[in-house]
C-alpha cells in the first residue's frame, strides 16, 4: 500500500494496518513535536490570514521539509484558499494534505532505491563514496562491507582517503572488524594511484565488490573536486561499467547545503545515490525531498546507529511517511 | 565564503527600498518578508528569524525612520545593529584557569571536526601564548580516532596520552590529567568522541569526565552546514553540560552558516572560534560584528586588516612602504606581495572579503587556482635582477626568453606584465588615497559608498601604521 493511498484512508477514517506501525524506531525521537505544532498553530488561528501562512512556512521548515519546498506550499496554498475560499484553518488541513500528495506523489515514481551491480561479465562491482567533512563516508564502507560480506560476496575496500589523518586506519580497523581485505599506501599518496592499485587488485582477485572510500571535501574547493574527477576517471578507464554507483554521503542534520553539495558533487562525478547518515539524531533530513525534486537523485542507503547492522536499504515512501506522520494523522482531530 | 547568499537576498530586499525616497508601511512589509525569507534559507533556527524579524520591524515602522530623509540606510543600520546584538555584542577570548592547567574540553556530534579543531587550537596557543599543551585521546568508540588525535599532535608539535581503546574514557582523563600534572603542561585538551545528544548513555559519560576533569572550557564544535536541528544540538548539549562556548567548524564551504546566528540566541552561549580551512592554521577568532557586516555585504574589512597584520612582515612591508614611496615597485616586490597575499587563504575568499565585491557579479565565478601564482612566481624567477628591479627592460626578445625560462605561453608572460603594471598603479595611487577609477570596483549607491569608507578607513589605518612604523625605525636608529 503506497503512502498516498495510506494519506487518504486517514481521511475516510479507516483503520490503520500494522504492518505501517513497524517502521518508527529511527525516526521515533525526531516527530513528537510535530503534530503538537500543527495542532497548535490551528488552535492559534480563528481565521486564515497572513500571519498564519507565516507560521505554518515555519512549521514546515522546521519539520525540515526543504526551504524551497515549504515557501511552494504555502504559496500555493495561498492560491487554493483563494480559490476555494476557504475560512477555517480546519478546512485548510485537507488542503495541505492534498498539496503534499501533489509534491511529492509524482517526483516519487518510478524511483530506483536500489543498488546495481555489475554483471558476471562485467568484472568487480565498483561503487565509490563522496561527500564533505565528517558526512560518515568511512563509516558507511565498513559497514556495508560487513553487510556485503555477510550475504556471500567478496568485497575489498579503497584506502583513498590519503588526506585526513587516521582515515587510512580507520578503513583498515574497519577491514579487521570484518575480515575485508584493504587496499591502501602511506598517507599523502595519489588518491587516484591507490584506486588503480586497487582496481587492478580486485580484477586479480576476481573480488564481486569494490567500495571507495574518498577524502572528505567540501564541493565549493575546486581543486579538491577535480581529484575526485580523476579518480573517478581511473575507475573508469579501467573498468568502462563501473562505478556502478556514486554515492553521496550526507549527513541528516545538514540544512540547505545539502542542495548544494549534491548539485555540485552531481556535476563533477555524477552521483548515482545518496547515502543519509546519522538519521537516529534530530536531523530529520527533509533536504533530500528537494534534492529529489530538482536532481531526481533516490536516497539508497540509510544510517540510523552506530551499529554495524544500522544501515538499511532506504524505504522512501516509509521515510515521507515518518516525516508527515503527525501531518497525516491529525487533521480530523 | 560563508554567507554571501544572505548578503546577495538582504540587498535585494533593500533595493527596492534604496529608489524610494520615502518609505512607506507596506515596502517595510515586503522587505520583511524578504529578510525573514533569507534568514530562513540560511538555515537560521525559525524561532530566532520571527524575534529577530519583529524587533526590526517595530523599531524600522517607528515614526522616525519613515520621515528621514534616508529610509533604506536606516533599516538596513538597525538590521545591522540587530545581527550584531543576535549573534553576541563582541568576541568572546577563551576562558582560563588561574592556576595551570587550563582544561579544555571537546565535545559534539560525529563528523563535527572536534579532532581537527584540537589541533588547529593547540597550533594557536603554541603559536600566540608559547603554550605547551598536552592532548587526551578520549575517544575509544570510533575506529583509529585516537591515531587521528596521534598525527594532528604530532603535526603540531604536542604531546598524546592514550591508554588504547580498551580503558574507560573517565579513567583515560583521570590518568591523563594527572600525568599533565606532572609534566606541568599548561594546557590540557579532552578529545571526546562524537555523540548524539540524545545519547543517555554517552552523555552520561561525558557528564562524568565533566566533573573529573573540571573543565575551564567545555566547546561546543558545530558543523556550520547543520541546518534547523543546529539549535536542538546546542540546546541538548547545554543543558546536560552547560558548555561555555561554540567553535563554528566548515565556515570555508558555502554554507550560509545560519547556525551562527541560531546557537548563541537559542544558548546564549557565545561562539568563540571559527574553522575555516583544513590547514591547521585556519582556526579564527569569531567577531559578532564583523559577521554581521559581512552579512550586509558590507564586506568584511577588519578581518581582511587583521589577516594582513599578522601575515605581513613587519620590516618588508616598512621596506615596500618606502620603495613605494620612490615610485619603485618593481618585480621584487610583486613577488613577495603575491607571496603574502598567498599566505592569507585562497584568492577567491580574500577578494570576497572587499565590500562590493561580494555580490558584484563578475565575481560570481570568480576562482583562482593556486597555481596561477606558482606561473607567475615561475616567471618573475626566470628574469634577471636587472630586469626584476627596471621592469621597463622588458622587451619583446626578453619576453620570449621569459616564456621559454618558465615553461609558460608568451601570453602568458605578457599578461603578468600587464598585471604587474596595474597594480603597480594601484598601489601607488591608494597609498595617495586616489580612488579615481576604482569607483566601478565598490558598485554605486550606498553599498558603494559604505565599501568606499570601509576601503578608506583600511588605507588610513595602513599609512597610520607604516608612520608609525617609520617613525619607530627612526627612533630605533638614532
Amino acid at each position: 500500500m503506497g503512502l498516498f493511498d495510506r494519506i487518504k484512508k486517514a481521511f475516510t477514517g479507516e483503520p490503520e494496518t500494522p504492518e505501517t506501525e513497524k517502521y518508527d524506531a529511527g525516526l521515533e525521537k525526531s516527530r513528537t513535536t510535530f503534530s503538537e505544532r500543527l495542532n497548535a498553530l490551528f488552535a492559534n488561528f480563528r481565521t486564515v490570514d497572513e500571519d498564519f501562512f507565516d507560521d505554518l512556512e515555519e512549521m514546515l521548515i522546521e519539520a525540515d521539509v526543504g526551504f524551497q519546498t515549504a515557501v511552494d506550499l504555502t504559496d500555493s496554498l495561498r492560491e487554493e484558499v483563494k480559490l476555494q475560499n476557504v475560512k477555517k484553518p480546519q478546512e485548510v488541513a485537507q488542503v495541505i494534505v492534498q498539496k503534499l500528495v501533489d509534491l511529492y506523489g509524482e517526483a516519487g515514481e518510478n524511483e530506483d532505491n536500489t543498488l546495481h551491480y555489475a554483471d558476471d561479465s562485467q568484472g568487480p562491482t565498483v561503487f565509490l563514496f563522496v561527500g564533505v567533512n565528517g558526512a560518515g563516508k568511512t563509516t558507511t564502507v565498513g559497514k556495508l562491507a560487513h553487510q556485503l560480506k555477510d550475504q556471500g560476496k567478496s568485497v575489498l575496500l579503497a584506502a583513498c582517503d590519503t588526506f585526513r589523518a587516521g582515515a587510512i586506519e580507520q578503513l583498515q580497523e574497519w577491514g579487521r572488524r570484518d575480515g575485508v581485505p584493504v587496499v591502501a599506501k602511506e598517507a599523502g599518496s595519489d588518491p587516484a594511484s591507490v584506486v588503480f592499485d586497487a582496481v587492478k587488485q580486485a580484477k586479480a582477485d576476481n573480488v564481486d565488490v569494490l567500495l571507495v572510500d574518498t577524502a572528505g571535501r567540501l564541493q565549493n574547493k575546486v581543486n579538491l573536486m577535480k581529484e575526485l574527477d580523476k579518480i573517478k576517471r581511473v575507475i573508469v578507464r579501467e573498468l568502462p561499467e563501473a562505478p556502478q554507483e556514486v554515492l553521496l554521503v550526507l549527513d541528516a542534520t545538514t540544512g540547505q547545503n545539502a542542495l548544494s553539495q549534491a548539485k555540485q558533487f552531481n556535476e563533477t562525478t555524477d552521483i548515482s545515490g545518496i547515502v543519509l547518515t546519522k538519521l537516529d539524531g534530530t536531523g530529520k533530513g527533509g533536504i533530500v525531498l528537494a534534492i529529489r525534486n530538482e536532481l531526481h537523485v533516490p536516497v539508497k542507503l540509510a544510517g540510523l546507529g552506530e551499529g554495524m547492522d544500522d544501515l538499511q536499504v532506504f524505504d522512501p515512501t516509509k521515510f515521507a511517511y515518518g516525516l508527515f506522520k503527525g501531518l497525516i494523522d491529525d487533521p480530523e482531530k | 565564503m560563508a554567507f554571501e547568499g544572505l548578503s546577495e537576498r538582504l540587498q535585494k530586499a533593500f533595493s527596492g527600498l534604496r529608489r524610494k525616497g520615502k518609505v512607506t508601511e507596506a515596502d517595510v512589509r515586503d522587505s520583511m518578508r524578504e529578510i525573514r525569507l533569507a534568514l530562513l534559507e540560511a538555515d537560521v533556527n525559525f524561532g530566532v528569524v520571527k524575534e529577530f524579524v519583529k524587533n526590526v520591524r517595530e523599531k524600522a515602522v517607528g515614526a522616525e525612520v519613515l520621515e528621514s530623509l534616508s529610509p533604506a540606510q536606516q533599516i538596513i543600520k538597525i538590521v545591522n545593529d540587530e545581527l550584531t546584538a543576535t549573534m553576541g555584542e563582541a568576541a568572546v577570548p577563551l576562558n582560563k584557569s588561574p592556576h595551570i592547567p587550563t582544561i579544555i574540553m571537546m565535545v559534539g556530534l560525529q563528523g563535527a571536526g572536534k579532532t581537527t579543531t584540537v589541533g588547529k587550537l593547540s597550533k594557536r596557543l603554541i603559536q600566540q601564548e608559547k603554550a605547551r599543551p598536552l592532548l587526551i585521546a578520549a575517544d575509544v568508540y570510533r575506529p583509529a580516532a585516537i591515531d587521528q588525535l596521534q598525527v594532528v599532535g604530532k603535526s603540531v608539535g604536542v604531546p598524546v596520552f592514550e591508554m588504547g581503546t580498551d580503558t574507560d574514557p573517565r579513567e583515560i582523563v583521570r590518568q591523563g590529567l594527572a600525568q599533565a600534572a606532572l609534566q606541568h603542561n599548561d594546557y590540557v585538551i579532552i578529545d571526546t568522541a562524537g555523540r548524539l545528544q540524545i545519547d543517555e548513555k554517552l552523555m552520561t559519560e561525558l557528564a562524568d569526565i565533566k566533573d573529573i576533569a573540571h573543565p575551564n572550557e567545555i566547546l561546543l564544535v558545530v558543523d556550520s552546514m547543520t541546518g534547523q536541528a543546529a539549535t536542538d544540538v546546542a540546546k541538548g548539549f547545554d543543558e546536560r553540560l552547560d558548555i561555555t562556548g561554540v567553535v563554528l567548524t566548515k565556515l570555508d564551504g558555502d554554507t550560509r552558516g545560519g547556525a551562527a546566528l541560531s546557537i548563541r540566541k537559542v544558548t546564549g552561549k557565545p561562539i568563540k572560534f571559527i574553522g575555516q580551512g583544513e590547514k591547521m592554521d585556519a582556526l579564527d577568532v569569531f567577531y559578532p560584528d564583523r559577521m554581521a557586516n559581512r552579512i550586509l555585504g558590507m564586506g568584511d574589512m577588519l578581518t581582511l586588516i587583521d589577516k594582513a597584520q599578522q601575515n605581513f612582515d613587519e620590516k618588508q612591508a616598512t621596506e615596500m612602504a618606502d620603495k613605494i614611496k620612490e615610485n619603485t615597485f618593481d618585480f621584487n616586490d610583486f613577488l613577495d606581495q603575491m607571496a603574502q597575499v598567498q599566505s592569507m587563504g585562497p584568492m577567491e575568499d580574500i577578494m570576497k572579503m572587499i565590500p562590493g565585491m561580494a555580490n558584484n557579479p563578475a565575481m560570481k565565478n570568480f576562482k583562482m587556482d593556486p597555481k596561477d601564482i606558482a606561473h607567475m612566481k615561475a616567471i618573475v624567477y626566470s628574469m634577471t635582477p636587472a630586469e626584476r628591479e627596471q621592469p621597463d627592460l622588458l622587451n619583446p626578445s626578453r619576453r620570449r626568453r621569459l616564456a621559454a625560462g618558465s615553461g609558460r605561453p608568451i601570453v602568458e608572460v605578457n599578461r603578468m606584465i600587464k598585471q604587474f603594471n596595474a597594480s603597480k598603479k594601484m598601489m601607488n595611487q591608494m597609498y595617495k588615497g586616489n580612488f579615481q577609477g576604482m569607483e566601478g570596483l565598490m558598485g554605486g549607491g550606498v553599498k558603494g559608498r559604505l565599501g568606499k569608507m570601509a576601503m578608506n578607513s583600511m588605507i588610513k589605518k595602513q599609512k597610520k601604521n607604516k608612520k608609525k612604523r617609520l617613525k619607530h625605525a627612526k627612533n630605533f636608529k638614532s
